[in-house]
């Protein structure tokens, strides 16, 4: 119990000190930096880390295999947009349609209590916008929950295009602006602080804030009884209903959790983009998020998040040179052009996929033991190399 | 105009978008029923081969293009099948799916790089693009002919399936896998023709699709491979005739619900636009819960019990 109490204070401190980093980060790097890509991967990958996170819930733990998370991103999304957009620039962005919500919580609130109002009502509709993807989960899954893997893949996928249209629909234009993009709401670029004269950006800290806290609350889930749960029905459903688990009670849980964290992470993507937009919340976003679950290990949690800021930093960062013509000091202005980026990514995602399906961290999570025995475990696999090679060559057509 | 007049038109280019489904939706259904898996790359591979006959047609005649463009799909469709879900046949199946959704995503940039994301014209095949009139209505001969070509090959691909040698090694793999495999039948084989057969029947359809549409672009294949593979679902999986017919009525009933507003306005029926056309692919998706919470297994599909 008391070393359980330690290892919690350890990482409450890490935790603590990586968020005094990035806030430090946001003060130091200004926009026109070269290190500016770091604040816009720490950005991204904090909402697409918490995406991640809530599919791994649904898919990993209970072993439900649901591909509609883009879907409940949308909804967030569009919550968030159409609650925090002022007043005085609903006329100018719902452009064809007369608005229907006329009030901005931050702004209502800001009025009544000063600028932490701003603060609170950002908070609450970001709260608001995870209660409805949850309702909306909900629906949804009362008739799909039933359905085993594949159907139940296809089902939620299907009810992800669904939404999509639904939104996209002119007869609600007067809330969701029709199939035009929502804009001029509070975003992350216009989150300041200031202290007498100083002014501190929380461009960066306030979604890596909310990720974290979100993903610290899907850690607790995980550890309690029903997280337990989660795990027994994606081991062995009838094992599970055996001891006494309701299946249909406990499916419905994880799924509506999973769905109020992906609305959570679609609000902090349309924070974090300043734009929401019905037609980029398709199903290859949904596969982009489970590439990155895939990546970082089904069923570690760490690992999902480790694969979402891999995948960002990778895809939006480290391999950006291949899509200008240079990269790594190497010039091949004929091959490295717009997209190659994306191929050499794809091939690396097959690669994972093909050979190292247990991703990163394949179900574990990530421990302080783990870090300290990287360095002595990396030696070893470098040794080990050689071996691996011959045996590759050796091998037999297994039957 | 009439009520028939209006709708006939809608009904026509219905039944063609219908026609074209099934040919795709073939792939998927046969692959589900041999592999069990949703093969969600065999929508890219329809982009593909409508890919490679645009850049085909721009450097060979059409009479050579044609061919080469389906001997590339069929090769592409049996190399998907070697590389990337050979290897995971004893994985556990959520492994396989992920694999899939990697190649489709690996399609899909190497098109959209090879491309530059931008719009390719799909080339003119004469005499199948040309116009005629139908009962009153324009249309392409596509159009018309499309299914005619579908049902003849779901004639000879049934007549293959019941009573070829390779055929019924087809069904005793999709009956039994591992039994198949212990009776001498090349597991192998059988799921490399699979592969192939949906990959030839892909490739036909992407020529009879793109010929009606403007072009073709990455994200092309997309659509209409989820909507195949519902049509696949609805007419229960693994059955081929199923299929088809769903397929049909997925088509008919797409192409109804965008003309809806036309054809309620031209009847008087409602005063303005309602944009029912915005629901034109979310129908399809509609149908397909309906039919999985009142019908699981599909019209025509085989009841399955699971065993503890």
């Amino acid at each position: 119990m008391k070393k359980d109490n330690k290892k919690n204070f350890i990482s409450l401190v890490i935790v603590l000190v990586f968020l005094g980093i990035v806030l430090l980060l946001d003060q130091v790097i200004k926009p026109t930096d070269n290190m500016s890509m770091l604040l816009t991967v720490l950005q991204k990958g904090s909402v697409y880390a918490l995406a991640a996170v809530s599919m791994n819930l649904l898919n990993g733990f209970t072993g439900l295999f649901s591909l509609g998370h883009a879907g409940f991103m949308l909804i967030g999304a569009y919550t968030y947009a159409m609650l925090t957009i002022p007043d005085a620039a609903r006329a100018d962005v719902y452009q064809y349609y007369d608005p229907a919500i006329r009030f901005s919580i931050p702004e209502v609130l800001s009025n009544g209590i000063g600028p932490a109002g701003t603060a609170l009502g950002v908070l609450i509709a970001v709260i608001i916008a995870g209660l409805i993807a949850c309702l909306f989960a909900y629906l949804i899954g009362l008739p799909v929950l039933k359905l085993k893997s594949d159907y139940l893949a296809i089902a939620t996928l299907g009810f992800a295009e669904i939404i999509r249209a639904i939104f996209q629909w002119s007869k609600l234009g007067p809330l969701t602006n029709g199939s035009n993009l929502l804009k001029g709401f509070e975003r992350t670029s216009t989150f300041k602080l200031a202290i007498g004269d100083f002014t501190l950006s929380l461009s960066t800290f306030v979604p890596v804030l909310i990720a974290t806290i979100c993903i610290w609350i899907i850690v607790l889930i995980k550890n309690s009884t029903y997280g337990r749960a989660f795990v027994a029905i994606r081991d062995d459903e009838i094992a599970a209903e055996a001891m006494g688990i309701d299946l249909a009670h406990h499916k419905m849980l994880s799924f509506c959790t999973s769905s109020f964290f992906a609305g959570i992470s679609g609000a902090m993507m349309a924070m974090v983009l300043s734009i929401a937009q019905a037609s980029n919340f398709r199903s290859a976003m949904t596969y982009e998020i489970l590439l990155m679950v895939v990546l970082g290990g089904i069923g570690s949690i760490s690992g999902s998040v480790i694969g979402a800021f891999l995948f960002i930093s990778t895809s939006e960062w480290w391999l950006r040179g291949l899509d200008s013509g240079k990269w790594l000091g190497i010039s091949a202005p004929g091959i490295f052009r717009n997209g190659f980026r994306l191929v050499v990514f794809s091939v690396i995602i097959m690669i994972v996929v093909l050979f190292f399906r247990k991703g990163i961290m394949g179900d574990k999570e990530l421990t302080l033991e783990m870090v300290k025995a990287w360095p002595k475990n990396i030696f070893n696999w470098i040794r080990s190399i050689p071996k691996k090679i011959k045996s590759l060559f050796s091998k037999k057509e297994a039957k | 105009m009439s009520l028939w007049q209006t709708i006939f038109p809608y009904i026509l280019s219905g039944i063609s978008v219908g026609g074209q489904y099934a040919l795709i939706a073939i792939g998927y259904t046969m692959v589900y029923g041999i592999l069990r898996l949703i093969n969600f790359a065999h929508g890219d591979v329809f982009m593909v081969a409508g890919l490679s006959m645009v850049y085909l047609a721009a450097s060979l005649p059409l009479y050579l293009a044609i061919p080469v463009m389906i001997i590339l799909t069929v090769a592409l469709g049996f190399t998907i099948e070697r590389v990337a879900y050979k290897p995971l046949r004893t994985a556990p199946r959520m492994s396989v799916m992920i694999s899939a959704i990697g190649v489709s995503y690996l399609l899909q940039n190497l098109a959209l790089y090879i491309t530059g994301g931008l719009n390719k014209n799909y080339p003119e095949i004469p005499w199948i693009s040309d116009k005629i009139t139908i009962f009153g209505a324009t249309t392409t001969r596509v159009t018309v002919i499309t299914p005619f070509v579908t049902i003849a090959l779901v004639l000879i691909l049934v007549w293959v399936i019941n009573h070829t040698k390779i055929g019924m090694a087809m069904r005793a793999v999709s009956k039994d896998f591992e039994t198949a495999q212990l009776m001498g039948i090349k597991i192998n084989n059988v799921i490399s023709i699979t592969f192939i057969i949906g990959s030839f029947l892909a490739a036909i359809g992407s020529m009879l699709f793109f010929t009606n549409y403007p072009g073709v672009v990455p994200t092309s294949g997309g659509m209409p491979g989820l909507k195949a593979f519902v049509a696949a679902v609805f007419g229960g999986i693994g059955s081929i005739p199923g299929a088809v017919i769903g397929a049909f009525i997925i088509g008919i009933c797409e192409s109804l619900i965008k003309g809806l507003d036309t054809i309620l306005m031209s009847q008087g029926v409602i005063a303005e636009q309602i944009g029912f056309a915005t629901f034109s692919d979310a129908f399809t998706f509609i149908l397909l819960i309906i039919i999985l919470v009142f019908k699981p297994m599909g019209l025509f599909g085989e009841k399955q019990t699971d065993k503890v």
